[in-house]
């Protein structure tokens, strides 16, 4: 199907896509990427007055790393977050979520940003970002704000972010010494949503676990921290024993939300089976 | 802010200036517009990779981008790389092991396969699986396609 | 048949598949004409509703300069057609406008259409249109269609049957009371379609000063097509003419009578302009045809020794609201228990058969058509026997096949079998599996805890079925294949055949056999088809029919050109046409080889100087010849598929690790294409086996209308697939040839089934629902875990 009619515009600052934005709020959508507003509106699902195209913005753009916090600009590609040194050095849990990500030639244009601002509950990234404690950069004609992102998502694609405001960066503290990453994911093929995903984020000392951090995506309505899975690992030494009451706890985290792809007791089933074999290579990576 | 805007790109090497409608994608408007018909549409939205089209050096949904978006973009299709010669190698590998039924799909899977060839390696049938799998075919059952994949990867980057 | 060094049996790349490759492919859509409009429907949302009214305006408002047609405007310039058949006076389907007039009866159903400008502006248009519906109860799950309280699709029928039959010997009860071991299972095989890539589209172009109407589309079979816009728009046949151009793929979905399709003609004569409709993706999953839907109960005895004793199938096919003009909706269900087991010797079986409405796209025939069914559900009986009586599972095959000196037989099913060769195939597929050896991996890996399995399963594929089925059934439908053979000036041959190249690249084989009969070159041969009003009147393309139809007319036509081309130079030559011979090009000496004079020679002399010829010599170089398989009902090929795959018992992730095929399709005319028609249909089988599915909710809306929903295959998670073949040319045609296009999806959702059954066996674990799911295989374990 083609798209219904819509304005267009393509700013060239900033500043002119906050007034933009304060003046059109809901009327008016975002396009960074396209990857998933273009797919809604070639199925004249979403019917928007004015799409405003950030593309050519240069201060949303680039990846660098400093004072400890990896800055990923909300235009930043997925293609270039895969190739990035800074994020293979600094953030292991998003270059393993990478591939994961669709495949090449929409990474080759959707964004970072992007991602997190659509806050799909089956996307990698929103689910990285709550685990490693990242921080949103919203901008607006009114000023900028900073929201944590386990804070930002309020259900599915439903966000902090106000009408008017722009995600204009994504501000992630870099892996520690001492700390490891382990991502996983099923999905029903390769490069599809995800049926059980799990990100795991913890200090590995020996077999000893601590500051444990383990966010779930494909489970309900938004990327969700386990906190109580997370606590029963805390200061644990890795084993059978752990891994069973990890699973136990996670049964009072995730409240999965079922579809015709997976019922919710297979997708709590699943982010179990996901989170022991997680932490088992997280563990193991030593 | 409009409906309608003028846009100039390079098209396969050659300057072009355009009134495009914004709700236009790029497919359409190459298919349409310019008469290059070569980029096909097998979902109009962005799962099957049948509008594969190069834009700025890097394969892109053609339907996942509105033609307007290519204001100033250096933009490939099948047509232009098939002229330059630049991928022979791939289609003749492609035509010799049948790596091709109704042929569909074939242009955005040999665009797709021309970029994995720009990696300048050999890559593994699994790594050849994995970066063609955004691009659906539905009749070779993809094996042939590997196949004449890996053949140019040898030639090019030796066995 | 072939000489030596002949391009017969050769694998030569197809010479069509270039411009393909170079992005010059001309499909319908990329079709230019002057004046175009184009066409959006307006479909139905509900599953069942009565239309209470349309509204036009706003959407007139809107995009101004469309136009709204109804169904009931259509209705004006086009009959309604019935999809029952002659020769089943018991089976019921009513009659089907082409744009519903007064009730929808699938969610998709097209009520109106709008046309525009543009595609774009037409769907504006579409979107506008005020329907007033009235919601009627529907229809829309399989096992509960036949229930009392169920609602009717079609309420004049009083019932949601629309056929019922049974056959078999009648003993298998007693049969199985009298086995060793009984095995059974219920099955069940979800619906789903054919998704080929290109969309359905169709150009319709009426012209109301010549009463001429011309129709570009993306079809499988334009002669029906032709046969349907002339009598039920009224125009006589020989002012219209269907071209197919390029095919993005049909796998059988583009061979039906669609609605949608013949309203574009309808509307186009309504306008007097040319009219476009393209298929929406997510309109494909609500208007192509829909296949399988089907429960199975079944039962297997056998003895001791692991032979059949007997065999009983209760199948149950779920249509949708309509079963296709001329193509028998039933066939899924009557395939499936006609050919289930019939590769093995048993005397005892008995099948019944019900199929019913239900409110969803109407149904059709997609690629294999009820066999893999039917191959599905023998093979894991005869698993299970294996498994029951203590025998391994390929040795129980080979006890149970019928032998050769059993052929020519008739099934207790009904299928008449002139030749197999299982056995052979069997063996071959074994030696190149390793399977000794993979047996031996497997059980080492199950001590570590590794979950592999095994499944070899045996198929038939019915290929180039005859007039004795379609010819009674009353369909407008020609079994026959027609080709012309024409030499050119230059010597270069030209052959114009019904037969429709959608991909499978029959017109390169075409090209091998008019090669080889004129001892041309196969790239001196040109192929051009796909156009009612200039080719042989034929079938098109359908039941992997093309070599072995198609091409045994070009090999007569062929043959008659070598005769004719012969006879003509001899009275050049004024020699004795018996000495003479056809190679390389040339006329030559049939003893020696020698080449006497070269078919440009022919060309020129036989086209440009007739006054150079003795008297009386009429040159004849162009031949027509037909030919409609008349020894047998149909050509019946048969081979044997193994796949090798692993389960992850915690997470039920099915990893794919190889895939085998033994196939006998007869002579080969080109390994190459043939090949990838069983590649092909493998992965297409194994979309079957565990991703394909139209997932419906209880009131009849499809829930997965999209690509991002509706899985199938792609290339990450595909095993390769090794192929091998047994030739066992037929003895009815000249050629030899069976088809070969169906034999992969008949058989790989089998062996994908008995080797996730295989996998997990040892937890006691069965899986009989296709498509197979990770959750599916959850379920299993924890069902044999609960006892």
């Amino acid at each position: 199907m083609k798209a219904p009619r819509f304005a267009y515009i393509r700013p060239e600052s900033l500043d002119e896509v906050l007034e933009l934005l304060a003046e059109h709020g809901e009327e008016a959508r975002i396009l960074a990427g396209g990857q998933s507003l273009m797919p809604t509106l070639n199925m004249r699902l979403s019917r928007p007055r004015l799409l405003i195209d950030i593309n050519r913005i240069e201060e949303l753009k680039g990846i660098s790393f400093e004072d400890g916090t990896v800055r990923i600009g909300a235009l930043a590609r997925h293609a270039e977050v895969m190739d990035s040194p800074v994020v293979a050095e600094h953030l292991p849990m998003i270059a393993e979520a990478m591939p994961h990500v669709a495949h090449v030639a929409i990474r080759n244009r959707g964004t970072f940003g992007g991602s997190i601002a659509l806050a799909d509950p089956a996307a990698e990234l929103p689910a990285c970002a709550v685990a490693l404690g990242a921080e949103f950069v919203l901008a607006s004609a009114r000023g900028r704000r900073s929201v944590a992102a386990r804070s930002f998502f309020n259900g599915l694609y439903e966000t902090e972010r106000g009408d008017d405001e722009l995600l204009i960066e994504t501000r992630i503290p870099a892996i520690e010494p001492g700390y490891r990453s382990s991502f996983m994911e099923l999905a029903r093929r390769h490069g599809d949503f995800a049926l059980a995903g799990v990100c795991c984020h913890a200090k590995v000392d020996g077999n000893v676990l601590s500051d444990v951090r383990l966010a779930f995506f494909g489970s309900e309505d938004r990327p969700r921290f386990a906190d109580a899975a997370s606590a029963a690992a805390e200061g644990k030494a890795w084993s059978d024993d752990v891994k069973d009451a990890v699973k136990e706890a996670l049964g009072g985290d995730l409240d999965p939300i079922g579809n015709f792809h997976a019922s919710a007791a297979t997708r709590l089933h699943l982010a179990r089976v996901l989170t022991g074999r997680a932490i088992d290579r997280m563990v193991a990576a030593g | 802010m409009d409906e309608f805007a003028d846009i100039e790109l390079t098209v396969n090497g050659e300057k072009i200036a355009k009134r495009v409608e914004a709700r236009q994608h790029l497919v359409d408007f190459l298919r349409i517009e310019l008469g290059l018909t070569g980029s096909h549409l097998g979902c109009e939205h962005g799962v099957c990779g049948a509008c594969t089209v190069k834009v700025d050096g890097s394969i892109v949904r053609g339907c996942l981008m509105l033609a307007i978006q290519a204001d100033g973009a250096d933009v490939w299709t099948i047509e232009g790389v098939s002229d330059s010669g630049e991928i022979e190698d791939l289609q003749e590998a492609f035509i010799n092991r049948n790596a091709l039924q109704c042929g569909y799909c074939t242009p955005g899977m040999l665009l797709t396969a021309a970029e994995m060839l720009e990696a300048g390696r050999k890559m593994t049938r699994a790594e050849i699986r994995e970066f063609l799998s955004g691009n659906y075919c539905r009749c070779t059952g993809y094996h042939a396609i590997v196949d004449a994949v890996e053949t140019t990867m040898e030639s090019r980057f030796g066995g | 048949m072939a000489d030596p060094g002949g391009a017969v049996g050769r694998p030569l790349p197809r010479s069509g598949a270039r411009r393909l490759a170079f992005g010059r492919g001309k499909y319908s859509d990329d079709l230019r004409f002057p004046g175009l409009l184009h066409l959006a429907f307006v479909r139905s949302p509900y599953a069942h509703a009565r239309i209470l009214g349309i509204d036009p305006a706003p959407a007139l408002a809107a995009v101004p300069g469309a136009r709204v047609i109804t169904g009931a405007e259509i209705a004006t310039v086009c009959k309604p057609w019935q999809g029952t058949m002659d020769h089943l006076p018991t089976m019921v389907s009513p009659p089907q406008h082409a744009v519903a007039v007064d009730r929808a009866v699938w969610q998709g159903e097209p009520v109106a259409a709008a046309v525009a400008a543009s595609r774009a502006k037409a769907e504006d248009a579409a979107n506008e249109v005020a329907v007033a519906w009235e919601p009627l109860p529907a229809a829309a799950v399989r096992d509960r269609t036949l229930d009392e309280d169920a609602a009717l699709v079609h309420p004049e029928l009083g019932s949601n049957l629309c056929f019922s039959t049974a056959l078999g010997t009648g003993d298998s009860e007693a049969a199985l009371d009298g086995a060793t071991h009984v095995v059974e299972g219920r099955f069940s095989f979800a619906r789903h379609s054919g998704i080929p890539l290109e969309m359905r589209t169709v150009i319709a172009d009426y012209d109301p000063g010549e009463g001429t109407l011309t129709v570009h589309g993306s079809h499988q079979s334009p002669w029906h097509q032709q046969d349907t816009l002339s009598r039920h728009l009224g125009i006589p046949e020989h002012l219209v003419r269907v071209v197919a151009p390029d095919i993005g793929g049909g796998f059988g979905i583009k061979l039906h009578i669609y609605g949608d399709e013949i309203a574009v003609s309808a509307v186009s004569k309504i306008l007097g302009r040319p009219v476009k409709y393209v298929v929406d993706r997510m309109e494909a999953f609500v208007s192509d045809v829909h296949a399988r839907d089907q429960a199975v109960a079944a039962r297997l005895g056998v003895d001791g020794d692991g032979r059949i004793r007997g065999l009983s199938v209760d199948a149950l096919t779920s249509l949708g609201a309509y079963g296709s003009l001329g193509r028998p909706p039933i066939s899924e269900g009557m395939m499936t228990i006609m050919m289930a087991a019939g590769a093995y010797a048993n005397a005892h079986y008995d099948a019944r058969l019900r199929v019913a409405f239900q409110n969803k796209p109407p149904s059709g025939m997609y690629r294999a058509v009820g066999q893999p069914i039917a191959c599905a559900v023998a093979e894991q009986l005869l698993d299970w026997a294996a498994g029951a009586a203590g025998i391994d599972p390929v040795e129980l095959r080979r006890r149970n096949y019928w032998t050769d000196d059993d052929y020519p037989l008739r099934t207790p099913g009904g299928l008449a079998i002139n030749r197999l060769s299982p056995r052979r195939c069997l063996d071959k597929l074994v030696g190149m599996m390793g399977y000794e050896s993979l047996r031996a991996e497997q059980a080492d890996l199950r001590k570590a805890g590794i979950h592999r399995g095994i499944g070899v399963a045996t198929f038939l594929e019915m290929t180039s079925v005859g007039p004795a089925y379609y010819g009674p059934s009353g369909a407008h439908i020609s079994t026959q294949d027609g080709a012309t053979v024409r030499l050119e000036p230059s010597g270069a041959v030209r052959c114009v055949t019904s037969v429709i190249e959608l991909g499978q690249g029959t017109h390169a084989a075409l090209a091998q056999i008019v090669a080889d009969r004129l001892g041309v070159a196969a790239n001196d041969v040109g192929v051009v088809g796909g156009d009612t009003a200039t080719t042989p009147y034929g079938g098109g393309a359908w039941a992997s029919r093309g070599l072995t139809i198609g091409g045994e007319a070009v090999w007569r036509a062929a043959g008659g050109l070598r005769a004719n081309i012969l006879e003509l130079a001899g009275s050049i030559l004024q020699a004795d046409r018996a000495d003479l011979d056809l190679a390389g090009g040339a006329v030559c000496d049939r003893a020696t080889g020698e080449p006497r004079i070269a078919l440009s020679e022919i060309g020129r002399i036989g086209h440009f100087r007739h006054d150079t010829l003795p008297p009386g010599i009429q040159p004849e170089l162009a031949v027509t010849r037909h030919y409609v398989p008349d020894a047998a009902p149909f050509a019946l090929a048969n081979g044997v598929q193994g796949s090798s795959l692993e389960v992850d018992v915690e997470t039920g992730e099915i990893r794919l690790l190889d895939h085998w095929v033994v196939e006998d399709c007869g002579r080969i005319v080109n390994p190459l294409l043939v090949e990838e028609q069983i590649r092909g249909g493998v992965v297409q089988g194994i979309g079957g086996a565990l991703f394909e599915e139209c997932r419906y909710d209880e009131d009849g809306q499809m829930l997965n209308a999209s690509f991002a929903d509706y899985l199938v295959p792609m290339a990450a998670g595909l095993p390769d697939i090794h192929v091998g073949h047994v030739e066992t040319p037929i003895e009815e045609t000249a050629l030899g040839t069976k088809g070969a296009g169906e034999a992969g999806t008949v058989g790989a959702p089998a062996a994908i089934m008995l080797a996730v059954n295989d996998a997990l066996r040892p937890l006691g674990a069965r899986v009989t629902s296709l498509p197979i799911t990770p959750e599916s295989i959850l379920e299993a374990i924890a069902a044999a875990r609960a006892g």
